[in-house]
């Protein structure tokens, strides 16, 4: 199910930002002798898509050339809009004394669709996400105001999280919220930051925020595989989480069902950063080690041989891809996942400190009192309770 | 609170040490884009 739900936004992903162009019709170019014609030139202009195979591939042939010393032999059989086709889709042999492979790709049109998404659906979808997010969370809040702990306070105290479980976390936490401030600031900067601040402080921010983004990004991933080692043992689903989830966890209503350490929505949140935050992991890895670490093109492959992309009309997926072109797909598929993981942090971050009584101390202090324990984790405080005589020393 | 203090200190620590360790092996992007032939912020 969940390889469905990704191959599926893989598949979104590519449509927007890397699809060669398909064939629709074959126009007759008989009249231009093969080149293009009118009706070509109208559809790039309607956005529509072509099958410029005829200009793709029409590069030359050398070796159909006759040779120089026969009547009419050339100097090559490449003429300089040969050339030029060749450079525009990027088959010309081209040797360059800097910048290694990758800077012989002299035109990479895939640039554009890239430019055009990142500047337009990212930001405006991405954008009234996170506003969105923070509009429900202050409306649930109006509505259903803190919630409390059901009578009074018992006095004594459990110890919820160790000091090694809380310093994952909030160096989980801190680098997260760094990495999501200066990606928007990278995102939204030249929309956000000019028309108020100015060039230069844009500038400023840019330059901060990307050493910020590139060096704080190894602690967010070391942190991420802590909370993975310690927890992923209490976040298996069950059968209590089905409960919880029928009660809505006591968020709606006045229900308590009881929980072990972690109930069905924690687990969500779990699993939500475990997952996206992978994801932005190792998509991030990919852009800070420009070119070494490709994954698209055998993601494609892979996706291809499910028959998934083809099954929901996606077609096949390109599996050759020029290595600027796996850099755009890795940084738009880095910023849609972080989207999304910084709307659900988001909920966490209202339900951990305003939207409930006593959650913060959890993480703040680690200890938390036995009535919140009780009505939040009944089956944990149960099991430490069952715990606790067995660690006093015998006499 | 202290721990709290402790993981934004450590995300300070590794920051700046990944920030040497990557400078020190030459990937920054900047890097991959140039060759030999290529003088970068050297100040010459």
């Amino acid at each position: 199910m969940l390889r469905i739900a990704f191959a599926i936004l893989w598949s979104a992903l590519i449509s927007v930002v890397a699809l060669p162009a398909v064939a629709q019709t074959t126009p007759d170019r008989a009249a231009t002798g093969g080149a293009q014609t009118l009706s070509d030139i109208l559809a790039r202009q309607n956005q529509m898509t072509i099958d410029d195979g005829f200009r793709r591939d029409n590069t030359g042939a050398p070796g159909a050339a006759k040779p120089t010393t026969e009547p009419l032999g050339t100097l090559g059989g490449t003429s300089d809009p040969d050339l030029w086709r060749a450079l525009r889709y990027d088959s010309a042999n081209i040797r360059v004394s800097a910048g290694g492979d990758v800077a012989a790709t002299l035109v990479q049109d895939g640039g554009m669709a890239w430019l055009t998404f990142r500047e337009g659906p990212l930001r405006t979808y991405g954008g009234w996400l996170l506003l969105g997010t923070i509009g429900a969370l202050i409306l649930f809040y109006l509505l259903r105001g803190r919630i409390g702990v059901d009578g009074e306070s018992t006095g004594r105290t459990v110890t919820r999280f160790k000091a090694i479980e809380r310093f994952a976390h909030w160096m989980l936490a801190g680098s997260f919220i760094l990495l999501g401030i200066t990606g928007l600031l990278t995102l939204f900067g030249r929309v956000g930051i000019i028309p108020l601040l100015g060039h230069e402080a844009n500038s400023i921010l840019l330059i901060g925020g990307k050493w910020i983004h590139n060096s704080v990004s190894w602690a967010f991933v070391l942190a991420l595989f802590m909370v993975l080692v310690m927890w992923v043992g209490h976040n298996v689903p069950n059968r209590g989480d089905i409960i919880w989830i029928k009660q809505f966890g006591g968020i709606i209503g006045k229900n308590h069902p009881p929980a072990k350490k972690f109930n069905a929505g924690q687990k969500v949140i779990f699993w939500s950063v475990i997952l996206f935050g992978g994801s932005i992991s190792l998509s991030g890895v990919s852009l800070l080690f420009p070119y070494e670490l490709p994954l698209f093109a055998k993601t494609f492959a892979f996706l291809n041989t499910t028959g998934i992309p083809e099954m929901v009309g996606f077609g096949v997926l390109p599996t050759e891809l020029a290595a600027q072109e796996e850099m755009q797909l890795a940084q738009a598929w880095h910023a849609i996942m972080a989207f999304v993981l910084m709307a659900i942090v988001i909920a966490h971050i209202y339900i951990g400190s305003v939207g409930m009584e006593g959650a913060y101390d959890a993480m703040g202090s680690g200890e938390v009192d036995e009535a919140w324990a009780h009505q939040h984790h009944s089956i944990w405080l149960e099991e430490e309770k069952a715990k606790a005589p067995a660690q006093t020393p015998a006499e | 609170m202290k721990v709290m203090f402790a993981g934004f200190a450590a995300i300070f620590v590794i920051a700046v040490a990944a920030d040497f360790v990557l400078d020190d092996i030459g990937f920054a992007a900047a890097d991959r884009q140039s060759g030999p032939s290529v003088r970068l912020g050297d100040g010459d």
